[in-house]
């Protein structure tokens, strides 16, 4: 009876022990699995007006993210993606960046997505001493790179854009030209940089046409243009009305006069809004856009394929330029945390040093100088073939 | 090189505000129905545009159903809004003043928009031209097959409601409730179900306005709100409750916006419609048409 009881007694004993001591190794083993994870704060206008940009880059990063993740991470850290939409509007966006600064305490914000949002939290970035890499336009966000210590950008500026655009028509011996721009942030600036280069091509503007976002006509501004002897015409807004530019164009016989569109044009849905009409549109395109018309030798093309695929596959829906502003930003983030760790000075401080960086839109050149890396090059004159892009000579 | 002699340049300025100005008479008529007979400018008539437009889409290329018989389903459908609109939104509210109404017109534009955003999404729609898409040359100047549809149409529009007010038994009757609801209501009208047709028939011409538009400048949800404000000054300046004044006033409105395009800088045609509009109202509070006496009697 006793040494019955003695050896329950033990028996008790030995079991509360291996039970400890399995518990104990199994929490170090899962502290040892799973690392405080780096945090990357991200705001995007997923819905309101800008919705369109905000919506793919969502994606996008979330995609990302999850890849990332279930490849163990960075250096074993876990990748924590927050993100906030601002509904396109400054003031939430502003909201949202300082609860991601305090917050949250990420260690790098990647967005906003528009440019005015953009440029309504530069300062907050400053004050708080934080990266922010924008997937804007607006060559404001990072210029004058002295106020802009903290702040990047991976969209094109509207600076490559005009200039890519003049290149080609002096290439084509163009020397006289006309102007037509949205009276939104995007044409005003657009046109503002286009009145700003065309000298320097040798370019000079015979007609400067605005119009407003919702027009539903621009027969008057062709029909003065036609009467200016310009030898090609520029079309610089976003939405229905760079559909409309090129129905107009086309119904008024203009063709053996050249319209370019900007970048804003990048949309295969434009194509086929357009329909015929929009055979020998040339617009500049970033990479990303084009993919499978790269020749195999370009270093941009497998990266930009592989995203292309994945983002296809997984969201069944064609990619966009602003999915790859996310993809560029949110892996110049990774690539910075992957090499000095969550330490914001540090990731400033690699990424004003990241040079030939191959992401969707270019290959990235940063620099003390140039917090944006991209130039004119990292684009490409497209022209609309058979209801589809193609690369113009 | 191609150049375009002057007179073109005025002939082609001229089609394109005759075309604009087309639809803002429409949208601008659509406000006076409903301002005849309830005083209540209706400020999601724009929003009846843009549901005639989109509808037609839908029905016309996502349903592949012929032309003719999309046009009068997409009008149903458009009216059954408006009348929705009277039932449950104007008529609850039926004692209450008009400045209040007014603001419910503008909740309900609001809805509109939010639920085409929501069956639609956000970007533009396509809608084949009616007849050939080819222009062809007039004196130098192109024009649009759609822009003669356009007209025609408004035309038509016109036509039909006077016939309507002027030789039938229940426009008359619509008339006179307009007039003085009070003697129209001792005399047998029922008040209560025209101000339900003149919702329905505001939903209509704007249906009309929307269905003919989209093949020249694409429709998509938040069209509805340029398209009502500039239908407005059409409707203020011809006179408020004109129908004649507002077809005027729709045409001033387009060829003043396309000439100040054409001949002064695209950059200020909205300011050169809106100036024009202030001008009047200072000089001719009425409108152009509206007579003095009439407007003193009135609420708004």
């Amino acid at each position: 009876m006793n040494k019955r009881k003695n050896s329950l007694v033990i028996a008790l004993w030995v079991g509360i022990f291996v039970f400890l001591s399995a518990a104990l190794t199994f929490s170090y083993a899962k502290k040892a699995e799973a690392k405080e994870p780096y945090k990357v704060g991200a705001i995007f206008s997923v819905t309101g007006r800008a919705s369109f940009l905000g919506e793919p880059e969502k994606k996008t990063a979330e995609m990302i993210a999850e890849r990332i993740n279930a490849a163990g991470g960075i250096n074993d850290h876990p990748l924590e993606l927050i993100v906030y939409d601002d509904e396109g509007d400054a003031t939430k966006c502003n909201v949202a960046m300082k609860k991601l600064i305090n917050q949250d305490k990420v260690a790098v914000v990647i967005g906003p997505s528009t440019s005015g949002t953009s440029l309504a939290i530069v300062s907050v970035a400053e004050r708080a001493k934080i990266p922010m890499i924008s997937c804007a336009a607006s060559k404001n966000i990072v210029m004058p790179v002295e106020k802009r210590h903290w702040v990047f950008k991976v969209a094109g500026s509207d600076i490559h854009v005009s200039q890519r655009i003049f290149a080609h028509m002096k290439s084509k011996g163009i020397t006289k030209v006309a102007i037509m721009t949205g009276t939104t942030g995007f044409g005003a600036s657009g046109r503002e940089e286009l009145l700003a280069f065309a000298s320097q091509f040798g370019i000079s503007i015979v007609a400067d046409e605005r119009y407003g976002p919702k027009d539903s006509d621009l027969t008057a501004q062709l029909t003065k243009i036609r009467g200016t002897g310009a030898q090609a015409i520029v079309n610089w807004s976003i939405g229905p009305t760079q559909v409309l530019a090129v129905k107009n164009w086309r119904a008024l016989g203009m063709n053996n006069l050249p319209l370019y569109q900007s970048h804003g044009f990048g949309s295969h849905k434009n194509i086929e809004l357009c329909g015929k009409d929009a055979e020998g549109v040339l617009c500049p395109l970033a990479r990303v856009n084009i993919g499978r018309l790269l020749p195999d030798s370009h270093v941009q093309k497998e990266v930009v394929m592989k995203y292309t695929d994945a983002y296809e596959k997984k969201y069944k829906e064609p990619i966009s330029s602003f999915g790859g502003h996310a993809w560029d930003s949110i892996n110049v983030a990774v690539k910075a945390l992957e090499t000095v760790g969550p330490d914001r000075a540090k990731i400033r401080d690699f990424i004003e040093q990241l040079t030939g960086f191959v992401g969707q839109h270019g290959v990235f050149n940063f620099s003390a100088t140039d917090h944006n890396g991209l130039s004119k090059d990292d684009l490409e004159m497209v022209v609309v073939k058979n209801g589809d892009w193609a690369l113009a000579d | 090189m191609e150049g375009i002699s002057f007179s073109s340049q005025l002939i082609q300025y001229a089609i394109t505000g005759v075309t604009v100005g087309s639809i803002y008479a429409l949208v601008a008529i659509g406000f006076n129905i409903i301002y005849n007979v309830t005083e209540i400018i209706n400020f999601a008539q724009g929003e009846f545009v843009m549901l005639g437009g989109l509808f037609m889409v839908f029905f016309a290329t996502v349903m592949q159903i012929p032309l003719l018989l999309a046009f009068f389903l997409t009008l149903t459908v458009v009216i059954a809004i408006g009348v929705m609109m009277e039932r449950f939104a104007i008529f609850p509210a039926k004692n209450a003043s008009v400045l209040t109404m007014i603001i419910i017109t503008i909740a309900c534009s609001i809805l509109l928009k939010g639920a085409a955003m929501y069956g639609w999404g956000k970007d533009p729609f396509m809608l084949a031209p009616f007849s050939d898409r080819k222009a062809f040359v007039f004196v130098g100047a192109a024009v649009f097959p759609q822009s003669l549809w356009i007209l025609g149409t408004t035309l038509i529009v016109v036509f039909l409601l006077t016939f309507f007010y002027k030789r039938t038994r229940f426009g008359r009757a619509m008339i006179a409730s307009s007039d003085n609801p009070d003697a129209a209501q001792l005399m047998g009208i029922d008040v209560k179900t025209m101000v339900m047709v003149s919702f329905g028939l505001s939903a209509a011409v704007g249906a009309v306005a929307g269905i003919v538009i989209t093949p020249i400048s694409l429709m998509e949800y938040d069209r509805g709100a340029l398209l009502g404000l500039k239908g407005f000054g059409a409707a203020v300046l011809g006179g408020l409750g004109h129908f004649y004044g507002a077809v005027l006033a729709g045409f001033m409105v387009g060829l003043m916006e396309s000439f100040c395009a054409g001949l002064i800088s695209s950059g200020y045609k909205d300011a050169a419609a809106l100036v024009v509009l202030l001008l009047v109202l200072f000089l001719r509070p009425s409108g152009l048409f509206g007579s003095k006496e009439v407007m003193k009697m009135k609420e708004f």
